[in-house]
């Protein structure tokens, strides 16, 4: 063991979080409520700030922190997508956040902490830093949900999401004691050094598959998907953007890093349970999504298809599966975002309403949020040109490619299934009478939505600069 | 009779599914299901440090540490939660928590 110091530097992004949120939770200890707009502000500009880093640090496969810290290309992408989500998700609340009475100067903070755990977990290459970024994460989410504490929904949203995500972060853990009792190490680089011959034990598999159901917890897959609707649907809805987008981006880069640098050698384990995993999501997300009225429910069982989509592209286990998965993330945040900031403009007078029904007429009342939410619609059900349809493909392709044929098949006619239900909501936008009319968008969502819609629909005029990003993020795990 | 790696690790698994039935099977009260996690997180750590001793490394005794400091973070932050919910609700029996459905 060396024990010459930790190269600082790669961590720059990291450890500006952390100093400016300890800053920040100073200055609204001392200052009080009356700092929240302030706090806000600041909270926003160390997350841009952040970005700004992490896009200028120096990328080397070599990890740093005794092992534990990676700063390749692939958590140089998966970094810049989690904070992007951040930052819009946090610029996203603060009007719906005075509007329902709960502005609290800690909200931005504890959005910054779970920023910073979400850093870390992409970084994360041994199973300590990974499990604790994914706790600083997770701890601070299950306060934010419930940061809504006089609502009924909110509490009782963030008392689900905790009982089962301490659940998931224990069935995490006892799989990783069961890696580390059986491999000697918890290095990501060291477990696969001793798994390289292909060797495996009843104790490695066990341990295997309790830290595959930890992550499929994480990133809300089937069978380990059934907090996600009610989370979703009681949270805040800003708060259910970050949950939805960077959440999702984060909980994805540490599922892909741990299965491509730590079971390399035993790819036949641990695949068989991501394509179960994957055809399940795929399912349900089709299916269940059907008979919803509720937007934000709508919305919880998209992502848990998506997921399974991005599961397609891990399963083949290749460069190209990777570089799937990192387009997929990248264009499943944007098209969130996007319909996020849509139900966020869904309010009537001081009223926000969330259910599909209000959408009934909106190509009447406001023609250009119908237009692009009905493309954003159109994009996550996968109809070309849209970026949507270009995530699915690369997923299906790189399966394809791997030999599982069978999987891209059943997804592709999910995929289809899926279609109708994103279909259903364009019906009621552009052909039903409206019931109710909107107020005016408010600034954050009208450049969140034109941000996001404006990617989602001219994505396929030049696709390399995101292709090539992504191509670099795979290299850097092989 | 010596105590070996294996009774450490069944001690650990039993009360590993203890927790996880704690949580399912539970219909009354969260805070059995509290307790329940914190039995999850034992089980856990007793499998690491059984490990560590048992191969004479020591980073399994390290990242015990961690998780206990962790555990202790997540209890309070569980009881906070719950308390807002109580004071919204009036209880905290499992079956009461159903204002979400679908």
């Amino acid at each position: 063991m060396d024990a010459s110091l930790p190269h600082f530097a790669l961590a720059l992004p990291e450890i500006s979080l952390a100093v400016g949120s300890l800053v920040l939770i100073v200055l609204g200890a001392v200052l009080g409520d009356r700092a929240t707009s302030l706090i806000n502000g600041l909270a926003l500009a160390l997350i841009a700030l952040a970005t700004a880093l992490v896009i200028g640090a120096p990328v080397t496969t070599e990890p740093t922190f005794g092992g534990g810290f990676t700063a390749d290309a692939f958590a140089r992408f998966m970094k810049v997508l989690a904070y992007v989500s951040a930052f819009a998700a946090l610029a996203l609340s603060f009007d719906y956040m005075k509007r329902e009475n709960f502005a609290r100067y800690e909200y931005a903070i504890l959005v910054v902490l779970s920023t910073l755990g979400m850093s870390l977990m992409v970084s994360a290459s041994d199973l300590i830093s990974l499990y604790l970024g994914l706790e600083l994460q997770s701890l601070a989410l299950y306060v934010i949900a419930a940061i809504h504490r006089d609502d009924i929904r909110s509490t009782e949203a963030g008392l689900k999401y905790f009982v089962l995500g301490a659940l998931s972060s224990g069935m995490l853990l006892y799989g990783a004691s069961l890696i580390y009792g059986t491999t000697g190490a918890v290095a990501f680089a060291d477990i696969a050094e001793t798994l390289k011959d292909g060797e495996t034990s009843l104790g490695l598999v066990f341990g295997i598959v309790f830290l595959l159901a930890g992550f499929a917890f994480k990133i809300s897959a089937v069978p380990f998907h059934m907090w996600t609707p009610d989370v979703y649907e009681g949270a805040p809805t800003p708060i259910t953007a970050f949950f939805a987008s960077a959440t999702k981006v984060a909980g994805v880069a540490m599922f892909v890093r741990a299965v491509s640098e730590a079971l390399p050698g035993v790819v036949t384990e641990w695949r068989q349970v991501v394509v179960f995993v994957a055809i399940a999501s795929m399912a349900l997300g089709s299916f269940a999504a059907i008979g919803q009225k509720n937007l934000k429910r709508l919305m919880a069982y998209s992502s848990i298809g998506h997921m399974g989509y991005v599961l397609v592209g891990l399963a083949a286990g290749t460069p190209e599966g990777v570089r799937g998965v990192a387009i997929y993330a990248a264009i499943y945040v944007a098209m969130t975002l996007g319909a996020f900031a849509c139900i966020l403009s869904m309010r009537v007078g001081d009223r926000y309403v969330e259910s599909i029904d209000d959408l009934a007429g909106l190509s009447r009342t406001k023609p250009a949020m119908a237009f692009v939410l009905a493309m954003i619609l159109f994009s996550l059900a996968g109809i070309p040109p849209l970026a949507g349809f270009f995530a699915k493909f690369y997923v299906f392709y790189a399966a394809v490619n791997a030999g599982l044929t069978t999987l891209a098949v059943i997804g592709f006619v999910l995929s289809v299934v899926g279609a109708f239900y994103y279909l259903r909501i364009v019906k009621i936008i552009y052909f039903d009478e409206p019931t109710v009319e909107f107020a005016p968008m408010t600034p954050a969502a009208k450049a969140v939505l034109t941000i996001a819609g404006g990617f989602t629909i001219l994505y396929f005029v030049y696709p390399a600069p995101l292709t090539m990003a992504a191509t670099a993020a795979a290299q850097s795990l092989f | 009779m010596t105590v070996s790696l294996e009774h450490y690790l069944v001690v650990a698994a039993i009360l590993f599914t203890l927790g996880v039935f704690g949580i399912f099977l539970n219909r009354k009260n969260v805070i059995v299901i509290l307790m329940s996690i914190e039995l999850i997180l034992l089980a856990v750590n007793i499998n690491l440090v059984a490990f560590s001793t048992h191969m004479g490394d020591l980073t399994g005794q390290v990242f015990a540490l961690f998780v206990l400091t962790v555990a202790a973070a997540e209890a309070a932050i569980g009881l906070a939660i719950l308390v807002v919910y109580f004071r919204n609700r009036g209880t905290i029996a499992v079956e009461d928590i159903n204002r979400m459905k679908g």
